[in-house]
Formats: structure tokens, C-alpha cells, sequence
């Protein structure tokens, strides 16, 4: 973990700006927007993990979305996704309403996700992994799948696609491995390509930055500042302020299940409500400090986190090896 | 039917009389004429015939009505005074002859011989290359009083409690174990009937008072969680092996265990002492036998006692820590390993208690029997919702009660798949189980 | 003790009916649990409604054979239907557990003597066999050699189920190499990964369960083709069998499941001519006749425990591709 990377500066892109009408207030009118939320609510037994009033994401754009851990931030990410059900509420993309509707039609809108704890699949090879990516294969269906002359073309061309992604994601080297295989930052990589495969236009990206090697950070945001240069739109959950600065073009912060601020990194980030909300009471630590992604100084109060994250990191790591 | 139907004693009364049934009949009687000498019906008219004799320890009883049936063919007949009766039937066919124990002298009925048949007073008959079969009933002094629905359903739930608090034993070491280790393990049902079998070792095999039998076999079991543990199952968590691998695992393990008991014990069904216990009236016409009553004591004693060891002290706390996020307890402080060593012994010797109740109200000891309620167990841990003990013990009360009850609405041998059915029910509307939490994604 | 004779019945049990009926259920298991990752603990029902099916129709409805193996495998499809769509939502060990609940309530279904007219309940079936056997090539007589010598009769139903099962695994091996087999395999692995990519994952899962279903049918209606339909031998232990021929071989392979059942069987009739043999000279002073029946049941258990711990992929598998999901 030597100073390489991310905190020194990388060649800066314009930032997508005037992404909102009139005043910045949370749940303000996008000019463009790709996703409408309106009154979102998901409860746990008596627990309100997710409560949005109203919350449009703009098109085109990178939108980053932090807060707190139990802020609801990948509730409100599954709940998009058709991974969850709201308890109510109604959201709209591109125009489709989207409640009530399987995870796998949203997926069909061009509406494409990651997850938090990367979902490669391990047995599947690296190249499998992505052609099952494409969207509308012949061959899926069970009776065409007998008959190969039906689907061996259109497999050619999936292929041709997917080896060209993976030239791009520096994994065309490692297509014929086991994707369990991989290290943890190549997953994550594979899972955007693969998510790639179904040409989207909204890519909703669950902490792409967790668990990933320093040395693949600066090229993971790349991909990410290139998504956007193509004309797709990017969502995203993150905890590094780092990143979030980086490369979003607006930032929409939650607490406790409510969207408390948005608006571009800069302005969002000197916000009171948003420090409070938060950071908490770690308020002076940059959380980049305490992943160990970004040399710096570290407080008492840092070191207790780090530690603390360190403890937890273990314990997961042993639940793992352990409780499968 | 059900308004006017016959109570019989649960477990047979081995002092009935193996009673010789013969049936002859005539086509034309109708139910309620009394045949005047019905002896021998349509014998001339076929050449097939069904023969019985109807006593009571050698004592002829007479006026005994049956009905034979079978091919759209139906005749009633009724004993004369040596008890005797038979009746010609026509070519092939099976039938069924019914005895009619309105007609059977008061406290008077036909015992159940098998144990599991709700209807032994209906018989079916083949007739033979020879033209001629012999029909025969149990008879015995039993209790036959005519009960209500509304007492019959009573009694069903009665029973139905101490079936599930029985159950609820077995099903809350399932869960517990399932709750720190995510194992549903198959093998419980063989630590049922472990509990059984040594209880039966050491009652009837060394001749040791009961009372002392079966506190030494809850203790076995005890023992025989914990080696369970410490060779099998911990060696596997250590080696990281996954749940499913650790479920085939315990199929695999379930399977040599049950065959290990046949092994050694044979095929047949065998008896712990005290299993012919009398019937005790409780109220109306609703009794229940020594051993149920003293199954049922102890069942809610050990379930009270569970309880308190769960919610108050501390390694039961821990164990909860566990059941609910065990990497959190994990960090905590709280020694997993520790917690899932005495969930096992816990579980292993409820089990063990869970046989020995189980070998009294079926009753008897079979190298299957853990098998045998296997299912319902599982049906019960998965209605309350896998994980948690107190869900488990109000699936399996709901198991219970569903079991005894259902065999009065439908045919008893049946009777499980009422509660099976429920089960896969419950899971379409609530997946999580009656007391389990939704889990979240992500 | 006749070593010629045992040696001569294990020779046999390797293409008997049932070795051929086990290896169809086993390559139903291969597609729902080696591919999918399904944990289906039921196949005995699948079996058993292939069987009783195929006997019903021809014994009370007087169908002809084929129409009757038509009503069993429709019926093992119904089934899938009617067992998928409420459980394949639930994970993996609740649908262990409601899977094999279905199969007891199937075979406590058959076995009832309220359907006894149909079903013969504890009797089971038997006598269906004229229509099958009219549809014999073969000419009257005994054909083969040392152990694999049969009358016109035992050869065709051991070539047609070979045929069968021939057939079968041609069609697993066909879709599994398909993208239909890629989506299947990414569900085995991570179902909500593949839903993210816009597959309709529950359908996928039913077409799973509803092929290797109809497998397990055609399996049952083979077991069954040459005698009875007994319903002693629907039990949930018929399952497990099933699942040890399967994981013998390798749950995740094409060729495993019959390679495994084979053995299987082959095991089974070695040891349940061999061990009666060595107790009655004397070789096993410990143990009875009866005892010794008993020992290769215990044995298929202790091998199932060995196998998943020390060889989960099986013999034919991939060491690196375990078979089980998490």
C-alpha cells in the first residue's frame, strides 16, 4: 500500500454540470432525469430502513450516493432494482414504471446492477461469465438450446463483444480461467464488463471501490469516468470521499433512510447536515485514511476506527471461511 | 359419520380375545331388521363363501350383525347362538365385511391388533383358490363408549398437545442446531431414536428400573451430542465444508445410524416397561393414559426449564447471540465453539427424551422410529421459522394438534399429509415461518 | 460358497432395470442439483408418480404402454409445476425440507387405501405388462451370455431403457452446453447475479426442475417396467440412494450419474450375495445373515459421508469444479 494512486491527481475530465431546476434542495427537479422516485418506504419489522419522499437521479451524469452505514443506501439500490419490494411507493425508468416488477425486467430496461460483496461466478470461466451478460440469446431458450446451428452465431458475435471488453478491462489474458480465480479487484472489474455485455443505459454500481487493490483504482474510475463519455448514466454507492469527489457529477446523501442533501460533490460536501449525518462523530477522518487506500495522517480517533473496520474486516473474512 | 362414532382405547388391549368371525349372508335384510336366523345367507345360491365365528374368550355371542360388500354385491348377516355366521358371495372380487359393534354387548369392542387402523371392525376379504375364507376379528373388553364429535375433538387435541410438546423436544434441538451452525440436520432423528434404544438397553436388556432408565438414556444421548460434535461436526466447521455438504453429510450419517440400530436390534417393534399403562379419565368422556399424562409433565418441565436457560442465564444468551449473527457474537467475545458444543449436547439429550416419549405414545422401539416423525419435526421447525427455539416449539404444538386432529376429517392413514400440506402452505405466504424474520438482501 | 454365482448376479445387477431406472433419477438430480444447485430431496416422488402413472393408465384406463410412460412423464411435469412455483423462491435448505415433505405426501397419497382401486395401496400394481411386451421385436427365446443372459422379454426392457437413458443423457448434454446450460450453471453459482444480468431466474429454475423431473419419471417407469410398482420403494431413503449413485460418480458431470449408479448397484449386489455367503462358511462369526443384509445399507451411508467430505466432486468431476453451492 505505497502512496501510488488515487490521491495523486489523475488527468482531471470536465464534470457534467446544471443537472438540476431551480434551488438545491433534497429532492430537487432534475433537468433530465433517468430515474423518478416518489415516496419510498421499506420497513424491517419496526425499522425504517428506507423512506425517500422524492428523489430523481439526472441522465447521463455520475451520481454518487453516500451516507452512514444503515443510511439505506443499497435498500434503496435493491429497492430500484426490483431486488426488494417496498413496503410503498412508485419510481419510474426511462418512463417505465418500475413497482412491482422482477429483477430481472428492470434488468431487461437496460437498468444493470453490481453488488456490494462481488458476484463473480466462480465456476463459470471468465468468458462464460461474460457472454451470459448479453441480453436476448437464442440459445437460452431450452428447445433452441438442443438445435446449436440455431445460436452458433449469434454466440460468435457475443463472443467477439465479450473479448473485446475484456481486452479493455486488461482481463482477455485470464478469459479461459475459472473466475473464481480472480483476485478481489478483478472481480470487480468482470462484473462491470459483464454487466457491460447487456449494453445498458443506466449502470448502478454497489460500492465498486470496496475490497479493490490500490493498483487497480485509478482504472476502475477510468471505466466508470468512460461509461458516462458513451452516454450511459452511472449510479453509485460509495464510502470513499475521495472517489465520490473524483468523478461524480452529483452527490445524494442519506440518513437514517432519507435523502438529507444532493447536489455537486463541493457544495454537498461543506454542508453541515451532510458532516453531521455522515461522518458523525469520526467527522475529522477521511474514511480514504482509514480504508488504507490513501496515505495520511491518522488521529487517535482514526485509529480507533481503522482498527475497529480491521476487527470487523477479520470477522467477515472468518464467517466466510467458516460458515459457508 | 363423525357424530356417532366409536371411541376405542388408544393402545390395544392385549387381553381381547382372538375371536373367530364367520360371515354368511343373505341379500335381502335390510340394516334394521334384526334377522331372525341369519345364520347362513345365499350359501346356496354360490358356490364362494365367507365363514367367521363371533366370541368372546370362548364365550359365543349372538345376534352379532355384519355387512359383507364388494362388486356392487351387498348382504348382512347376523351370528346365531354358537356365534357363527356365513354367507355366499359371488366369483372374484374382494369385500369388505364390517362388523357392526352397535350389536356387540355393552363395554365390548373389536381391537385394533396393528395399533395404527382407526377401523378394525372393517375387515377385507379375499377369497382364495379354495372358494372359502375365514374372517377374523379381535375381540376384547374395551372402552366403547359413544363419544360426540365435539368430546372426540377434545380428546384429539389433548392428544395433539402431547404429541407436539413430544415433537417440540425433538424440533428445538433442530433449530438451535440449525441456529449457530446452519446445518438442518437429518441425523436428528436417529438421535431420537438413540434415546429410545438405549433407554431400552438399559430397561429391559440389564433389567433396570425405569426411573433410572430413562434419566441414563437422556444422559447418553447427551454424551453421544457431544462425541457427534467433537468427531463429526467440528472437525467439518473447522474444514470449512458448506451447509449443503453438511446436510448430505448428516443423510449420509442418518442412514448408517438408523441401519446401525437395525443392525443390532432387528425389525421388530419392542416395548419399554409401562407402555400398557391404563387410561385415567380427565374430564367428559376425555382420558388419557399414565404414561401420556407423565409424557406430558415432563415435556413441559424440561420445556419451562429450556426456556428459562435460553432467556436467563448466560450461555443461553450466548447461544441466542449466536442463533441470530454469529460473526457478531463472534466479536463480541462470545466462544462459538463453546456455544455450539452445549447446543449439541442440548439438543442430542432433548432428543434422547424426545425418543423415549415418542417410544411410549406410539408406542414401542423401532430402528426407524426417528425416521417415522422426522418430517413432521422438520415441518414444525420450518412453521416456526427456521432458527428460532420458541418458533420451533409452536410449529411443532401446530403439528401436533393438526396430526391427531385431521384423522377426523380425513382417512387416518392420511394424517401426516394434512400437516405435510400445511407446511408447504405456510411457506408459500410466509416463507419466513409464523415467528422467523424476514431476511434482507444485501 | 458360490463364487461363481455371486460374481455371475453382480455382472447382472450392472444393465438391470433398476441400475437403468437409478441412473435416469440420477441424471435428474445431476440437472436440478450438479447444474442448477437445486436441492431437490424429493426425486423418489418424480419416480414414483413416472411409475404409478404409467401403471394407472394402463391397468384402470387401459391405455397402451406408450400412452401410459405419456401419463407419467406428464404427470412428473404437473408435479414440478405444482411442487416449483411455491417452493424455488425459498433457499436452499427450505427447499430440502418442502421438497421432501411433497415426496412423503406423494407417496403417503399412493399408499392410502382411500384411493386403494387405482392404486392397490400397500399392494401396489402389478400385470401391466402385456401391452409393452406385445410391442416386442425381439423373437421368443434366450439370448446372451455368462451373467447377461435374458429371455426376449429381459432384453427389451433393458435395451429400451438403456435406449432411454441413452437419449437422456444426450439431451442434458446438449442443453447444458448451450447458453440455456451457461444461465443454468451462473444460477448454481449466484442466482441474483444472474438476475442482475436480466435473466428470468425462477423460469429457468422451473424448466430445470421440470426436465430433470421428467428424467426421474422415465427412471421410475423403467424401475418398474419389468415387475410391480411396489410403494415400499418410494421412500425418502430412495432419494438418498439416488443422491450416493449420483455423487459416486461426479453430480455435475453427464456421464457421472450412470458411471456412479452402476456402481452403485453393482456394490450393492456384490455385497448382498457376498456377505450371506461369508457368514454362512463361517467368515463372519459376528454377524447373522439377516445382520449382514443390513451392513451395505450401513455402508451406503458411511460412503455418502465420505464421498462429500473427502471427494465432493465425485469420480468423474472436475476437482476444481465442486459441485455445491454455498
Amino acid at each position: 500500500m505505497s502512496s501510488n494512486d488515487a490521491s495523486a491527481a489523475p488527468v482531471q475530465r470536465a464534470k457534467t454540470t446544471g443537472l438540476h431546476k431551480g434551488d438545491i434542495v433534497p429532492g430537487v427537479a432534475k433537468v433530465d432525469p433517468i430515474i423518478i422516485a416518489d415516496g419510498i418506504r421499506r420497513t424491517f419489522g419496526g425499522l425504517t430502513a428506507v423512506n425517500v419522499d422524492h428523489v430523481e437521479i439526472p441522465r447521463n451524469a455520475i451520481t454518487a450516493l453516500i451516507g452512514p452505514n444503515g443510511a439505506g443506501k443499497t435498500t434503496l439500490f435493491n429497492l430500484l432494482t426490483g431486488f426488494d419490494k417496498p413496503d410503498e411507493g412508485k419510481w419510474t425508468f426511462d418512463g417505465h414504471s418500475l413497482a412491482g416488477m422482477g429483477a430481472h425486467k428492470v434488468a431487461g430496461l437496460g437498468q444493470v446492477r453490481t453488488f456490494q460483496l462481488t458476484k463473480a461466478l466462480g465456476l463459470l470461466t471468465v468468458l462464460e461469465n461474460m457472454k451470459l451478460g448479453a441480453k436476448d440469446q437464442i440459445g437460452e431458450n431450452i428447445f433452441r438450446a438442443m438445435i446449436p446451428s440455431l445460436w452458433r452465431k449469434q454466440e460468435a458475435e457475443i463472443e467477439e463483444r465479450a473479448i473485446v471488453l475484456l481486452k479493455k478491462f486488461k482481463l482477455d489474458t485470464k478469459s479461459s480461467d475459472f473466475a473464481a480465480s480472480l483476485s478481489g479487484g478483478q472481480r470487480k472489474l468482470l462484473e462491470m464488463a459483464r454487466a457491460l455485455m447487456s449494453q445498458p443505459t443506466l449502470v448502478m454500481l454497489d460500492e465498486p471501490m470496496a475490497g479493490v487493490n490500490p493498483a487497480l483504482t485509478q482504472s476502475l474510475l477510468d471505466h466508470i469516468l468512460d461509461l458516462k463519455e458513451e452516454g450511459m448514466t452511472v449510479l453509485f454507492v460509495e464510502h470513499d470521499m475521495h472517489m465520490v469527489r473524483h468523478i461524480a457529477d452529483w452527490v445524494i446523501v442519506m440518513a437514517e433512510g432519507q435523502v438529507v442533501a444532493e447536489g455537486p460533490p463541493d457544495e454537498v460536501m461543506k454542508n453541515q447536515a451532510v458532516i453531521d449525518a455522515y461522518l458523525g462523530s469520526h467527522q475529522d477522518v477521511d474514511l480514504g485514511i482509514v480504508t488504507g487506500r490513501i496515505e495520511g495522517e491518522l488521529n487517535t480517533e482514526a485509529i480507533e476506527l481503522a482498527a475497529e473496520v480491521k476487527h470487523l474486516d477479520e470477522n467477515i473474512a472468518n464467517r466466510k471461511e467458516t460458515g459457508k | 359419520m363423525n357424530t356417532a362414532d366409536y371411541r376405542r382405547t388408544r393402545r390395544k388391549n392385549r387381553r381381547g380375545v382372538l375371536v373367530a368371525l364367520i360371515v354368511a349372508l343373505s341379500a335381502a335384510f335390510s340394516l334394521m331388521a334384526m334377522p331372525a336366523m341369519a345364520d347362513e345367507v345365499n350359501v346356496d345360491e354360490y358356490d364362494n363363501s365367507i365363514i367367521g365365528n363371533v366370541k368372546l374368550e370362548s364365550v359365543a355371542l349372538e345376534g352379532v350383525l355384519l355387512t359383507i360388500s364388494g362388486g356392487g354385491y351387498e348382504v348382512e348377516v347376523a351370528t346365531d347362538a354358537d356365534g357363527r355366521w356365513k354367507v355366499g358371495v359371488p366369483d372374484g372380487d374382494e369385500f369388505t365385511v364390517t362388523l357392526d359393534e352397535n350389536t356387540l354387548p355393552e363395554g365390548i369392542a373389536v381391537i385394533d391388533e396393528v395399533g395404527d387402523d382407526d377401523t378394525p371392525n372393517v375387515k377385507e376379504a379375499m377369497i382364495g383358490p379354495s372358494g372359502s375364507t375365514v374372517m377374523n376379528f379381535f375381540i376384547g373388553r374395551g372402552e366403547r363408549n359413544v363419544t360426540s364429535f365435539f368430546d372426540q375433538f377434545v380428546e384429539r387435541i389433548v392428544n395433539g398437545v402431547n404429541f407436539g410438546l413430544m415433537l417440540g423436544l425433538a424440533a428445538i434441538g433442530i433449530s438451535l442446531v440449525y441456529g449457530t451452525t446452519g446445518l438442518s440436520n437429518f441425523a436428528h432423528a436417529e438421535m431420537v431414536t438413540f434415546g429410545a434404544v438405549m433407554a431400552l438397553i438399559v430397561s429391559v436388556d440389564l433389567g433396570w428400573p425405569v426411573w433410572i432408565a430413562i434419566p441414563l438414556a437422556v444422559l447418553l444421548s447427551a454424551g453421544f451430542g457431544w462425541s457427534l460434535d467433537a468427531a463429526l461436526w467440528k472437525p467439518l466447521r473447522k474444514k470449512g465444508v458448506g451447509i449443503v455438504q453438511l446436510m448430505i453429510v448428516s443423510i449420509g450419517l442418518s442412514l448408517a445410524l438408523r441401519y446401525t440400530f437395525q443392525y443390532f436390534r432387528g425389525g421388530g417393534t419392542e416395548q419399554l416397561p409401562g407402555s400398557d399403562s391404563p387410561d385415567i379419565p380427565l374430564f367428559g368422556s376425555v382420558s388419557l393414559s399414565q404414561t401420556n399424562m407423565i409424557s406430558m409433565v415432563i415435556s413441559i418441565v424440561v420445556i419451562v426449564i429450556f426456556a428459562w436457560w435460553l432467556v436467563k442465564t448466560k450461555i443461553g444468551k450466548a447461544t441466542r447471540a449466536v442463533s441470530d449473527n454469529p460473526s457478531l457474537a463472534a466479536a463480541s467475545g462470545i466462544d462459538v465453539d463453546q456455544v455450539v458444543r452445549v447446543v449439541w449436547i442440548l439438543a442430542a439429550a432433548m432428543a434422547g427424551l424426545a425418543g423415549v416419549l415418542w417410544a411410549y405414545f406410539r408406542p414401542g422401539i423401532r430402528w426407524d422410529m426417528g425416521a417415522q416423525i422426522l418430517l413432521l419435526v422438520f415441518a414444525a421447525v420450518t412453521l416456526g421459522g427456521l432458527g428460532t427455539a420458541f418458533g420451533a416449539l409452536v410449529g411443532s404444538i401446530i403439528v401436533g394438534v393438526l396430526v391427531e386432529t385431521s384423522s377426523l376429517f380425513i382417512p387416518s392413514d392420511l394424517k401426516y399429509v394434512g400437516a405435510l400440506g400445511v407446511l408447504i402452505i405456510v411457506l408459500l405466504f410466509r416463507p419466513q415461518g409464523i415467528l422467523g424474520r424476514k431476511e434482507r438482501i444485501g | 460358497m458360490d463364487i461363481l454365482q455371486i460374481l455371475s448376479n453382480t455382472g447382472s445387477s450392472l444393465i438391470a432395470p433398476a441400475t437403468i431406472g437409478y441412473a435416469l433419477a440420477a441424471l435428474g438430480l445431476a440437472m436440478h442439483f450438479g447444474f442448477t444447485g437445486l436441492l431437490n430431496m424429493g426425486m423418489a416422488a418424480f419416480m414414483a408418480i413416472g411409475a404409478y402413472g404409467y401403471a394407472i393408465s394402463i391397468l384402470t384406463f387401459g391405455f397402451p404402454w406408450w400412452g401410459g410412460m405419456l401419463v407419467g412423464v406428464g404427470g412428473s411435469l404437473v408435479f414440478a409445476l405444482i411442487l416449483g412455483i411455491p417452493t424455488l423462491r425459498l433457499r436452499g435448505d427450505y427447499l430440502a425440507i418442502v421438497t421432501i415433505a411433497a415426496a412423503e405426501v406423494v407417496r403417503l397419497l399412493f399408499l392410502t387405501t382411500t384411493f386403494d382401486k387405482y392404486t392397490g395401496s400397500a399392494d401396489g400394481l402389478s400385470g401391466y405388462h402385456e401391452s409393452f411386451r406385445a410391442f416386442n421385436p425381439i423373437p421368443d427365446g434366450t439370448y446372451g451370455f455368462g451373467p447377461w443372459e435374458y429371455n426376449a422379454n429381459g432384453w427389451w426392457v433393458r435395451i429400451f431403457g438403456i435406449t432411454i437413458l441413452a437419449l437422456a443423457a444426450f439431451i442434458l448434454w446438449a442443453v447444458m452446453r448451450s447458453p440455456w446450460g451457461r444461465v443454468i450453471k451462473g444460477i448454481r453459482e449466484d442466482e441474483d447475479a444472474v438476475r442482475a444480468l436480466g435473466k428470468n431466474v425462477f423460469s429457468y429454475k422451473l424448466q430445470s426442475l421440470m426436465l430433470g423431473g421428467v428424467f426421474g419419471a422415465m427412471g421410475g417407469i423403467i424401475y418398474a417396467l419389468p415387475a410391480s410398482v411396489n410403494p415400499g420403494v418410494y421412500v425418502t431413503s430412495l432419494t438418498f440412494f439416488v443422491y450416493t449413485a449420483l455423487l459416486l460418480g461426479g453430480a455435475a458431470t453427464i456421464f457421472g450419474p450412470i458411471i456412479g449408479s452402476v456402481i452403485f448397484w453393482g456394490v450393492q449386489t456384490l455385497l448382498s450375495n457376498l456377505l450371506p455367503a461369508m457368514v454362512n462358511v463361517g467368515l463372519l462369526p459376528f454377524m447373522t445373515t439377516t445382520q449382514s443384509q443390513t451392513v451395505r445399507f450401513i455402508l451406503v451411508g458411511v460412503a455418502l459421508m465420505l464421498l462429500v467430505i473427502y471427494r465432493p466432486q465425485g469420480i468423474l468431476g472436475n476437482k476444481k469444479e465442486l459441485t455445491f453451492v454455498k
